[in-house]
């Protein structure tokens, strides 16, 4: 018998424009002591689906429409709210996506990891603790007998996932519901997480919905993978089928967007557009404080025309060195030449003039664009501002820019909030591109986006290279994506290039140990080879 | 975070300082003296008495003199109470006013934090609406029309309260205090609600649900905490705005505080009263603020931290 059976699940929402069936008719089952993955993309109904079982949805505008989900001999659709919230964090637990913002920053962890089993099981509070001590250990928390009594802010993101899933454990629960758990970490840390979550379901035997938008991330571990799209479910069966003989072309469309194959390098190697010489970028110099050193003694050469692959964990520094190009941070020493120029030592107007020749696209284009300028506004500003354009002719030059990165020109009175993630760094290029750059440092532009949109986004940003001449320094946690747009890559580690080469070369040969470990850390690599 | 405070101790001074300096030269700027009278006054009375008040010193010589007895704590002698000086009558008016102001605070942290609290919790509904509007109408209406109002429904109307007084007949402080406070359960009402609803939406309050805790457990353990420290940040400020309303109050309420003599002493151009008095109170609304915001801090782990840190 199976652990949850979920049959004809319908969920909706009544909004002011009208009815959306978020979660149309879907059933599946959920086994004891297996990894069920859920896989689909923002808006595809999956976590609605698995929120709206525990009545963590609100209600209104959300409605459960029809459907049952057995749990145990109960209907969880039917149970009133005191009841269901005996089985929530009891015998149904949950952990989320974003481990910074998903425990409460004024309590410690121990406070929070001991309430489930004080409140559902009315332990008492010193042998809660123990308890709480022993879990902390198990999921990998060093020292737990003082962290206990730290509050959230004093871990790291990985750390704190670690936390959640201590917390989701604590009752030993049947049924796991994992939401992204992983998405917001560094692909080293995800792969422990994940490594930590298959260990765990073992050990105490219990079902596990992993709900992800990336088949990759799953790829290793679920049982039984369920493919949802616009509220429903397109496919489902168990993972070797799915990744070998993927019957609907929505599921053959995901496994084709995962970011596979290296970038084929040509062999002729053009002259250096920017030096970069014992660079050192140190922040929080005090007298007697100890600076971070971000940056310690990189020295690095990118060629005119190349697109340079610059990956690393969150903390190697990597943005603070596109950033410390473009001088938008204080370097502590060395020298960085663009074109034969030093700009180390420029100032004032004369590095605004450069930086006209150097632009930036950001990993999040939502807060990166104003909110209340069209994009009409939003690209005919540089284009003014650097004198490209004049008046007249700035409506031609923002339709052409509308044009170059694939934007409808029927949208160019529109504002960022009406757009999808996707378009929005389309905007966001396009504005990067305005003022005509030679050099562009894109700081982790896909990370946001869902994989099909990222795949769209990699090739424009590809086509657009060429297109425009451009030389570009493309920042990434994610070797797999950097692997299929990068001619080089450079491996950043604590602040100092570890190692660099051709993404042919890394992949195949890393001299580095912590090459390899990154490498191993991509998720389905062994799937997709 | 003992450097914290002395720092921002030290800050206050330069603040006080100026305060005193303009109260000082604007009081003397008004037209008037604390001697002028009706009657005609032979000069050499008027000529005395300005010298035993040192009125008749060059104004630099009469500000340094005043800067010197402030340094030893003393606020001088009244013009107007003879032979009371400024520090009697603050210590005699003060316990009122403060009584006064507790109480105006407890009513507008109680009737204002619950408004908010319940119409965070079910936004845009009619428990959300109703004490909302009040609070809106609370922000609007100034004590001086409050007062009366309150005076003529229960205490002339329905004679339920004493119209007047402090201490003198049971309930009579009550009618002051819901007249100070109102205002402020308006605002408080305002900000806990913004706060609540900021932080009932943040995912780990979703975290909390899913733990299975009953709402108001949420509420009261993990919400709280968070939406309450725009309110604790405002009692600094609110503490001013009770200080300066007080003024009104106590006058439409003929309550012997601080506020009475503060009132009476500028029309009388009692200088060293109304300077004392400007001086005592900014002392005391800069370390209010002080304190809000050292609790304010104190409820935020991650602020805690670094107040611990620059030790």
């Amino acid at each position: 018998m199976s652990l949850l059976n979920v049959q004809n699940l319908k969920v909706s929402f009544h909004t002011r424009n009208g009815e959306v069936k978020a979660v149309d008719d879907i059933s599946f089952t959920v086994e004891t002591g297996k990894i069920t993955a859920i896989i689909g993309e923002s808006g595809s109904g999956k976590s609605v689906a698995c929120y709206s079982l525990l009545g963590l949805i609100p209600m209104p505008p959300g409605k459960i429409e029809g459907g049952s989900a057995v749990f145990e001999g109960n209907d969880l659709l039917q149970l009133s709210e005191s009841e269901l919230r005996h089985i929530r964090g009891r015998d149904i637990a949950m952990i989320f996506q974003d481990p910074m913002t998903c425990l409460n920053p004024y309590m410690t962890i121990g406070h929070q990891l001991m309430e489930p089993i004080v409140y559902h099981k009315g332990m008492a509070k010193t042998e809660a603790r123990q308890h709480a001590i022993e879990l902390l250990e198990e999921v990998g928390i060093r020292d737990p007998h003082s962290t206990i009594d730290s509050y959230p802010h004093e871990f790291s993101g990985g750390m704190r996932q670690r936390v959640m899933i201590a917390m989701a454990l604590i009752n030993e629960p049947k049924l796991l519901i994992a939401d992204e758990p992983t998405t917001a970490l560094d692909v080293t840390i995800q792969a422990q997480i994940l490594k930590l979550m298959a260990d765990l379901q073992k050990k105490h035997s219990i079902g596990i919905i992993f709900i992800s938008h990336d088949l990759a991330v799953v790829a290793d571990i679920a049982d039984q993978i369920i493919v949802m799209k616009k509220g429903k479910v397109v496919e489902h069966g168990d993972r070797q089928r799915i990744f070998k003989n993927a019957q609907h072309p929505y599921t053959r469309a995901l496994l084709a967007a995962i970011p596979a194959g290296t970038k084929v390098v040509s062999e002729t190697q053009s002259e250096a557009l920017i030096s970069i010489r014992n660079l050192n970028t140190w922040f929080g110099q005090g007298k007697n404080k100890e600076p971070v050193k971000a940056i310690k003694d990189v020295s690095l050469d990118i060629r005119k025309g190349e697109i340079l692959g610059l990956v690393g964990e969150s903390g190697s520094g990597k943005s603070t060195l596109g950033r410390s190009i473009l001088r938008l941070v204080p370097i502590t020493s060395g020298s960085i030449s663009f074109d034969g120029i030093d700009l180390t030592e420029m100032e004032g107007q004369s590095l605004k003039k450069m930086r006209s020749r150097m632009q930036m696209i950001f990993q999040d284009p939502y807060a990166s664009l104003n909110p209340r300028m069209s994009v009409y506004d939003t690209l005919a500003e540089p284009l003014l501002l650097h004198k490209i354009e004049t008046k007249k002719t700035v409506e031609q030059g923002v339709l052409k820019l509308m044009d170059d990165v694939g934007l409808a020109r029927g949208f160019v009175r529109k504002y960022p909030h009406e757009f999808s993630g996707g378009q929005r760094q389309r905007i966001a290029i396009g504005r990067a591109l305005a003022t005509r750059p030679e050099f562009i440092v894109a700081d982790e532009p896909v990370s946001a986006l869902d994989v099909t949109i990222q795949a769209q986004i990699l090739d424009l940003m590809l086509d657009l290279g060429k297109e425009y001449g451009l030389t570009m320094l493309f920042v990434s946690h994610d070797l797999a994506v950097v692997k299929h747009i990068a001619d080089r890559i450079v491996v950043l580690y604590k602040g100092e290039i570890v190692e660099q080469g051709s993404g042919k070369e890394l992949f195949e040969n890393p001299q580095q140990e912590y090459t390899r470990q990154l490498l191993q850390s991509i998720p389905g690599r062994a799937l997709l080879g | 975070m003992l450097r914290f405070i002395l720092l921002r101790l030290l800050q206050a001074i330069p603040v006080i300082l100026v305060v005193i300096t303009v109260t000082f030269f604007l009081v003397r700027a008004a037209p008037g003296g604390p001697f002028d009278s009706d009657k005609a006054v032979m000069p050499e009375v008027k000529a005395a008495l300005e010298a035993q008040y040192r009125l008749d010193l060059p104004m630099s010589q009469q500000y340094f003199a005043y800067l010197g007895d402030l340094a030893k704590g003393d606020f001088g002698p009244s013009f107007k109470y003879p032979g009371r000086d400024v520090n009697e009558l603050i210590s005699a008016g003060l316990p009122v006013t403060a009584e006064l102001g507790a109480y105006a605070l407890l009513v507008a942290l109680i009737l204002g934090g619950l408004a908010g609290i319940m119409a965070a919790l079910k936004p845009n509904t009619a428990q959300d609406y109703i004490p909302m509007s009040f609070a809106m109408v609370g922000i609007c209406m100034p004590t001086f029309l409050l007062g009366p109002l309150l005076v003529l429904v229960f205490g002339i109307y329905l004679e339920w309260l004493p119209v007047a007084g402090w201490g003198d007949i049971p309930g009579d402080k009550i009618l002051p205090s819901l007249t100070l406070g109102a205002a402020y359960a308006a605002y408080i009402a305002r900000l806990g609600r913004a706060g609540m609803l900021e932080v009932m939406s943040q995912d780990y309050i979703r975290t909390a649900r899913a733990k299975g805790l009953p709402e108001w457990q949420i509420v009261v353990k993990h919400a709280l905490r968070g939406g309450m420290i725009p309110v604790v940040a405002f009692l600094g400020p609110a503490f001013a705005g009770l200080l300066a309303g007080s003024f009104v109050v106590e006058t439409i309420f003929q309550i012997p505080g601080l506020g009475r003599f503060y009132v009476q002493a500028a029309f009388n151009r009692d200088y060293t009263m109304i300077l004392g008095t400007t001086v005592f109170l900014s002392t005391l609304i800069i370390l209010f603020n002080l304190l809000a915001d050292i609790l304010a801090a104190w409820m935020n782990p991650r602020l805690r931290a670094q107040l611990g840190e620059s030790k």
